[in-house]
């Protein structure tokens, strides 16, 4: 068979136009599938539901080192979170594994401190979470959707995808990720391990999930359970009628690097005020 | 036909052979034991007294050969999608989809009822890398 120019011509164009249709179509299909559909599989009846989960921390409710304490400690035996500790008791930062833990001012609103500001607040411990933003850089980053938006807003971390790549590390503004650089469970007192929930592995990220697993049993966050009365509230912003869309609507609030676009949903209120 | 140092090489071929067919005699009356699963734990013998009889979330047929399936399909049904429950196709009872606190809550003997078969098979499933694993009797090590 003979082919002129021409010929050869018109059937690459057809071809190469195929070929290139085939991957655009190919690339549309989602990744992942779910394998179990409703209503085979449904939501626990007693969940709790909202269309946007936030959280508002007010750090002038929290007098005393053990109030933070008791927070912090609350999710991390909760969640079986390892403490790595060196041979003198002070926080291995090597190997530290954090879902909530205090900053200073400073590191928490970085560019708001001035010269003349009250010591108090510079002083002030403020805690700091993962901040289960609108539109995380974590989740872009991510290489195997390991880490995702529900659609309550949460930015939830699927343990059994992570490949330990970091880059939501990278990307995370706020810190909130930690890598676990050797077996957790190390770390892990067999005495006050939660066995209920499971540990981690070696080579995973993890970080705070605004405790997803006890909120479709009914439960709050265990974070906000464990603080001081009015200290911290828990809710679904998008209803008006809710703890925290009163508070962030009554009175000035503050979130984490807001500049960044990455659209925070943990608000802190600074001032004394009883609200609510 | 003239074999040259006929002695040698027959010497050769005989540690050859039974080097080569060592492991087949060394395991001789080894592998074959069957695994034994134990489905007698507290939980189970409580679920018989009320339900009349042994069940799992589905067939013990459908169990043997599509849990490792059934499990995937459970995890991602919890973490990404926020189900919960799973309808059984079998009895239509709903049970919490969960490892450690749904089938572990039955099958509380690991060593006697998962590491059974996944050691005869030689499956090293990495579930309990993170997922804990109930508390066992020392009597129940194996």
């Amino acid at each position: 068979m003979s082919m002129d120019r021409r010929q050869f011509l018109k059937i690459a164009g057809i071809s190469s136009i195929l070929g290139f249709g085939a991957s655009v179509a190919s690339a549309t299909h989602t990744i992942w599938e779910p394998g179990l559909k409703p209503p085979q599989v449904e939501p626990n009846p007693d969940g709790l539901i909202a269309k946007r989960w936030a959280m508002v921390v007010d750090m002038s409710k929290f007098k005393t080192d053990e109030d933070i304490k008791k927070v912090t400690t609350a999710c991390h035996q909760t969640h079986n979170v390892p403490d790595f500790r060196n041979p003198d008791g002070t926080v291995d930062k090597k190997f530290e594994i954090k879902w909530i833990w205090e900053e200073p001012f400073g590191r928490t609103f970085p560019g708001s401190e001035n010269k003349f500001m009250s010591e108090h607040i510079k002083d002030m411990p403020f805690i700091v979470l993962c901040n289960h933003c609108d539109n995380p850089p974590c989740v872009r980053v991510c290489p195997t959707q390991a880490t995702f938006k529900l659609p309550n807003g949460i930015t939830m971390q699927d343990m059994h995808r992570c490949i330990g790549c970091r880059f939501c590390m990278a990307a995370c503004p706020y810190g909130a990720r930690s890598f676990n650089w050797t077996d957790p469970r190390k770390a892990i007192n067999p005495a006050t391990e939660n066995k209920a929930y499971p540990t981690r592995t070696k080579g995973v990220v993890e970080k705070c999930t605004f405790c997803t697993e006890r909120l479709q049993f009914g439960k709050i966050p265990a974070c906000v359970e464990a603080a001081p009365k009015g200290a911290m509230f828990f809710g679904d912003i998008e209803d008006p009628n809710s703890e925290v869309r009163k508070i962030v609507t009554s009175q000035l609030t503050i979130r984490r690097k807001p500049e960044l676009g990455t659209g925070p949903a943990v608000y802190y209120v600074i001032g004394g005020s009883d609200h609510a | 036909m003239k074999l040259y140092d006929g002695g040698k090489i027959l010497i050769g071929l005989m540690v050859f052979v039974g080097i080569a067919t060592f492991p087949f005699y060394y395991n001789i009356g080894k592998v074959d034991t069957k695994p034994e699963l134990k489905t007698d734990t507290p939980a189970i013998q409580a679920w018989e007294k009320q339900y009349g009889k042994k069940e799992c979330v589905e067939s013990k047929e459908y169990m043997r050969s599509e849990h490792m399936q059934l499990l995937n399909n459970w995890r991602d049904s919890v973490v990404r999608d926020m189900n919960r429950q799973y309808v059984s196709m079998t009895s239509g009872k709903k049970f919490n989809m969960s490892l450690q606190n749904g089938c572990l809550n039955c099958h509380s003997n690991k060593k006697q009822f998962c590491d059974q078969c996944h050691n005869y098979m030689a499956v090293k499933p990495y579930c309990f890398d993170c997922h804990i694993q109930p508390m066992e009797k020392e009597e129940n090590k194996s």
